[in-house]
C-alpha cells in the first residue's frame, strides 16, 4: 500500500468533504450531534462506577454472567471486555423482554432431540433456558465448592471450556446448547447498538473502526485504502429524525 | 361458516413482487383485482425510515421483517429416513412477509440466466454424453428460451432501473461487461455503482490471471432514475444497511418504489392486507378453481370468488398451496412419480477470505447489498467440465455488502472463538480482510423434494410444509472446485493469509446461505415432469398461474430475481394476450 492509505480520511480528502451538510445531513442536526458527542465522551468517566439494574438475573445469576462475559470477551488494551461494555445489561434485558419469552421461536411439540442440521429443538425459550441453566451451574458449582465469581481466570476458563465441549446435562438443557447461546448473545451485546443495553458508549464499535448507524459513504466508496475517522453514531443519537419525502411518491395509504 | 365476498376476475396470492407486476397489468387491463397479503402494509415513508431501519440487532439477528416462524415454520430433514423436525428459528434462508414480500429486503443483485441454463439437460448431454450426470439428478430443460425471455429481462430491467455495464450487445462483445453474458438487446436502465475498494482489487487480481471481471449488476441504483411506470428512484448512498433491511432513500428497486405507487391508485385493484390464504377452491370436477378462502387478521373467515387465481406467495409457499388446495400430483420421492415439491433446489454457497496486513484499508461497512466485482469464468458451462466429474459453477465476486459487526468480524481459520485472541484478531482483522462470495447452482436431485408435514402445523392449524434435502455429490465437487479457484484469486491479490471455505455437507438449516428456494411447482413440456406448462398455467387447473423460483427445474449459477421477473412479465405476456381473450388450456399435453 502507498503512503496515501495511512493517513486519515479527513486529512487527504480534506475536511469539507467530511462535512455532514456534504453527505446530505442538515447542518443544525450535525450541530446538535457534535453536542452530543461532546456531552457523551469525557464525561464516561463519573459513569464508571455505575452498575446496571437487572431486572431477570437473580442476584446469584449475575455473579456467574458478570464473570463468565468478562472471560469470553476480556478487557485488555485492545478495547472493553464484555463487563466494561454493559453485556451483562444487554443479556438481562433481551432476556426478560419479547425475544426471551420466545419470541420468533416455533413453539410446538412434539419435542425431540434432532440433528446438528436441524438447529434448536428445545421446548425451553431464551429466559427458560437460562435460568434453568444457571441454577444447575450454581449448585454444581456449590458442590465442587468455589463460586464462580471466586475462581481464578485460568479456572473460569476451564469451566467454560468444559461447558462448550459438551457433556454436562444442566436440568435438561445441553451444556454445549446454552453455553453457544450465551456466547452468541454476548457478542450480539457488544456489537449491537447501545439503545440495547451492551456496547457502552460504542466502545466496541470504536475498537474496530464501525462507525454505526452513521449511513452515507457516497463521497467516501472511491476513495480506496483511506481510513474513515468519524466517531460512530447510534441510534440515539441520530435523533434529528431525517425524512426522505420524495413528493411524487404517495407516501403511503 | 365463512362468508362469501363479492366476485372479481382476478385474486393475487401474495402481494410481494410478483403479485404487484401482475396485478398491476390485470388492473390496468381493465379487470377487477384483488390482493391478499397475509402481513402488514408497509412503505418507505413512514415506515423504513432512519434512525430505526439502521438497527442490526433487530433486522439482521431478530429478522424483524421475515415471515414470524412462531406462526408458521417449514419442517426439515436431510434424508427421508430422518424425522423432519420444525426450522424453529430461521438462520439459512429468510422468506419475508408483509407488503413488498421478500424483495422489500432482497440485496438486488440483478442477474441474468445464460441461455444454456433454459436448456441444461440437452445441452450438458450434447456437449458431455448421456453417462455425463451421476444418475440421481433430475436436470431438466425449462420449456422457455433465452430468446423468448429476452425482451421480460429487458422490461423488468428498466422496471427496477438496474446500474450495470453489457457485457454482450446485440451479439457484439463490450468492453468492461460480462463477456459471457447471452446477447441483450440494450444495455442497463443505469450505469454500474461506484467500485468499492475490495471490488478494485479483485478486478486487478482477476485480470492478472486472465479472466473477465466486471461491475456486479446492482438494483441499488447508481443515479436517479424515472422508470416506465413513471415512479422516481433516487442513488444509493452505501449505507451498508441492505439486506435484511428496508430502504429508507427510495434507491433500492423494491415494490414500493417501482411499481406500488401505480398500483394502488387503479380503482380496479383493491389490496387487502393481514389475510391469510388457507386454500385455493376448486369445485367438483378438481379442474377449475372457484377461488380462495382466506382467514383475516382478526381470524374472520372469507371465501373470495375469482375466475382466475394466481398463486404469487414466494417460491415454498407457491408449492405449500398447492399441496394444501389438492392441486397437481404430489410427488413421490419412493416412485419418482407425481410433481408438487419436485425438483427443489437451492444455491451451493462457499467463500473465501484473504487476510491483509493492516496497511490495506477496506471500510467493510461502505457498501450496497449489490456492490462489488465479479467474474463468470467458472459460473453455469462457461468452462469445460469434462474432466471435472460435475455441472454447474459459479461467479465469484468481492461483493462485499456490509461490515456490521454482530454478523461480520472475519477471524483467520484456527482462532480461538472466544477470549483475549478470538477479541485482538476480531480488532485486527475487521478493516483488512476481503471476503469473496462464491455463488454456485443447485442441481436438483431425486431425494430432495417438498412435501406437507404429517405431524407440525400452523397457527391456523394447517400442515407445515415439509422439505428434505441435502447438496448432490455434484454440487459439494462443484464448491470445492471452484472455490480452489477463487483461493488463487485471493493469493494473486497479494494477501498474506487466504482462507478458502468450500460448502461442505450436510446442509445446515443453522447456517445463512441465501434465500434462493427453487423447485417444487416445475415449468416444462411435459405433465409428468412439471406442474405448470410454459405459460407458468398449472396443468390440472387451468385457471390457476403459478409464479415465483418455484417454477426453475433447477437453480442456476446466479441470484434468482431477474429470472422470476422475466417470467412474471412472460406470464403477464400469456395472460393478457392469450388466456384472458380465450380461457382454457393454453398448451395440450
Ligand atoms: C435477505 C435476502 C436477500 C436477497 N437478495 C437477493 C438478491 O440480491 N438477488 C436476487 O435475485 N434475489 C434476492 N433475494 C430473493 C428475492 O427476495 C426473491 O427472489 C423475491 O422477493 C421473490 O419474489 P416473490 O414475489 O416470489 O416472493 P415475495 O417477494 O416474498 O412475495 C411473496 C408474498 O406472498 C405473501 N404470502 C405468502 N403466503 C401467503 C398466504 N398464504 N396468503 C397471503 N399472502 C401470502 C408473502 O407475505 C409475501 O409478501 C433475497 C432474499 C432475501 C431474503
Amino acid at each position: 500500500m502507498d503512503k496515501l492509505s495511512r493517513r486519515s480520511f479527513v486529512k487527504s480528502v480534506g475536511a469539507a468533504t467530511l462535512a455532514p451538510a456534504a453527505l446530505g445531513l442538515p447542518a443544525l442536526a450535525a450541530a446538535a450531534e457534535q453536542a452530543v458527542h461532546k456531552a457523551s465522551t469525557p464525561a464516561a468517566s463519573s459513569v464508571a462506577a455505575e452498575k446496571p439494574l437487572y431486572l431477570f438475573f437473580n442476584a446469584e445469576e449475575v455473579v456467574f454472567i458478570e464473570a463468565a462475559c468478562e472471560r469470553l470477551i476480556p478487557a485488555d488494551a485492545t478495547g472493553p471486555g464484555a463487563l466494561e461494555a454493559w453485556v451483562p445489561n444487554y443479556l438481562d434485558k433481551q432476556l426478560g423482554a419479547a425475544w426471551g419469552s420466545g419470541e420468533r421461536l416455533y413453539r410446538s411439540g412434539p419435542w425431540q432431540a434432532g440433528t446438528p442440521s436441524q438447529g434448536y429443538q428445545l421446548p425451553f425459550t431464551p429466559g427458560e433456558l437460562f435460568h434453568t441453566a444457571l441454577r444447575a451451574i450454581n449448585a454444581d458449582l456449590k458442590l465442587q465448592g468455589t463460586p464462580f465469581g471466586e475462581m481464578t481466570a485460568d479456572a473460569q476458563d476451564a469451566y467454560l471450556k468444559s461447558l462448550e465441549k459438551g457433556g454436562k446435562d444442566l436440568d435438561g438443557v445441553p451444556a454445549a446448547v446454552f453455553f453457544d447461546m450465551l456466547l452468541k448473545m454476548t457478542v450480539e451485546g457488544y456489537f449491537s447498538d447501545p439503545v440495547y443495553g451492551g456496547n457502552k458508549d460504542m466502545a466496541a464499535w470504536k475498537m474496530i473502526g464501525f462507525p454505526g448507524a452513521y449511513a452515507n459513504y457516497y463521497e467516501a466508496i472511491d476513495k480506496h485504502g483511506v481510513k474513515f475517522e468519524r466517531a460512530p453514531m447510534s441510534l440515539a443519537q441520530n435523533g434529528h429524525g431525517h425524512v426522505h419525502v420524495d413528493p411524487n411518491i404517495p407516501a403511503s395509504l | 361458516m365463512p362468508q362469501k365476498l363479492k366476485d372479481v376476475d382476478v385474486v393475487v396470492v401474495g402481494v410481494g413482487m410478483v403479485g404487484s407486476i401482475i396485478a398491476k397489468e390485470l388492473a390496468a387491463a381493465g379487470y377487477k383485482v384483488v390482493g391478499l397479503e397475509r402481513g402488514q402494509p408497509r412503505f418507505t415513508v413512514p415506515d423504513f425510515q432512519g434512525p430505526s431501519v439502521h438497527d442490526e440487532l433487530r433486522f439482521d439477528i431478530r429478522k424483524a421483517l421475515m415471515q414470524d416462524n412462531a406462526r408458521e415454520a417449514v419442517t426439515f430433514r436431510n434424508q427421508s429416513s430422518q424425522t423432519a423436525l420444525p426450522i424453529r428459528r430461521w438462520e439459512s434462508f429468510l422468506p419475508g412477509t408483509g407488503l413488498g414480500g421478500s424483495h422489500v429486503h432482497w440485496n438486488g443483485q440483478t442477474y441474468r440466466f445464460q441461455e444454456n441454463d433454459f436448456v441444461l439437460a440437452t445441452k450438458t448431454r450434447e456437449r458431455y454424453g448421456a453417462d455425463f450426470l451421476d444418475a440421481d439428478l433430475t436436470i431438466q430443460d425449462w420449456g422457455v428460451s433465452y430468446a423468448e425471455l429476452e425482451p421480460h429481462y429487458d422490461r423488468f430491467e428498466y422496471l427496477l432501473g438496474t446500474s450495470g455495464k453489457a457485457g454482450n450487445l446485440q451479439g457484439k462483445i463490450q468492453p468492461g461487461g460480462d463477456p459471457f453474458e447471452s446477447v441483450r438487446s440494450r444495455d442497463y436502465p443505469t450505469p454500474p455503482m461506484k467500485e468499492h475498494f475490495q471490488g478494485a482489487m479483485f478486478r486487478k487480481a482477476a485480470t492478472e490471471l486472465g479472466y473477465h471481471p466486471y461491475p456486479q449488476p446492482s438494483s441499488n441504483l447508481s443515479q436517479p432514475y424515472t422508470n416506465p411506470e413513471g415512479v422516481k428512484l433516487n442513488a444509493c448512498v452505501f449505507c451498508g444497511f441492505c439486506e435484511r433491511y428496508a430502504c429508507e432513500h427510495y434507491a433500492k428497486a423494491v415494490p414500493q418504489t417501482i411499481i406500488l405507487p401505480v398500483l394502488l391508485k387503479n380503482p380496479n385493484f383493491e389490496l387487502r392486507t393481514g389475510c391469510q390464504v388457507q386454500r385455493i377452491n376448486l369445485d367438483s370436477s378438481k379442474k377449475k378453481a372457484t377461488g380462495v378462502t382466506y382467514i383475516d387478521a382478526a381470524g374472520r373467515e372469507f371465501e373470495q370468488p375469482a375466475a382466475l387465481v394466481i398463486t404469487s406467495s414466494f417460491a415454498l409457499n407457491n408449492v405449500r398451496m398447492l399441496l394444501l388446495s389438492g392441486i397437481g400430483k404430489p410427488y413421490d420421492p419412493a416412485t419418482g412419480k407425481g410433481v408438487v415439491g419436485r425438483n427443489y433446489a437451492y444455491q451451493t454457497m462457499s467463500s473465501v477470505a484473504s487476510f491483509f496486513d493492516d496497511d490495506v484499508i477496506v471500510n467493510p461497512f461502505m457498501a450496497s447489498g449489490a456492490s462489488g466485482t465479479l467474474i463468470n469464468d467458472f459460473a453455469g458451462d462457461n468452462f469445460d467440465h469434462t474432466k471435472l466429474g460435475f455441472i454447474g459453477g459459479a461467479f465469484v465476486g468481492a461483493v462485499n455488502t456490509n461490515g456490521r459487526p454482530i454478523q461480520y468480524h472475519p477471524v483467520p481459520p484456527g482462532t480461538a472463538t472466544w477470549g483475549k485472541d478470538w477479541k485482538q484478531a476480531v480488532a485486527k482483522h475487521y478493516n483488512h480482510t476481503v471476503m469473496f462470495s462464491i455463488h454456485g447452482s443447485s442441481m436438483s436431485q431425486r431425494q430432495n423434494y417438498l412435501d406437507l408435514d404429517p405431524t407440525y402445523k400452523d397457527a391456523w392449524g394447517q400442515p407445515l410444509l415439509r422439505m428434505t434435502f441435502d447438496f448432490p455429490r455434484n454440487d459439494l465437487a462443484m464448491a470445492q472446485y471452484v472455490t480452489g479457484k477463487a483461493v488463487e484469486i485471493g493469493k494473486a491479490m497479494g494477501a498474506k493469509q487466504v482462507a478458502g471455505n468450500p460448502r461442505k455437507g450436510p446442509y445446515t438449516t443453522t447456517q445463512y446461505q441465501t434465500t434462493h428456494n427453487t423447485g417444487g411447482t416445475v415449468m416444462g413440456t411435459d405433465p409428468a415432469t412439471s406442474v405448470v406448462n410454459k405459460s407458468l398455467q398449472s396443468w390440472d387447473v387451468p385457471n390457476v398461474f403459478i409464479v415465483g423460483a418455484s417454477n426453475f427445474p433447477q437453480n442456476p449459477s446466479w441470484n434468482p430475481t431477474n429470472t422470476i421477473g422475466a417470467l412474471t412479465y412472460w406470464a403477464v405476456d400469456q395472460l393478457k394476450n392469450k388466456y384472458l381473450k380465450n380461457p382454457g388450456q393454453l398448451v395440450s399435453a
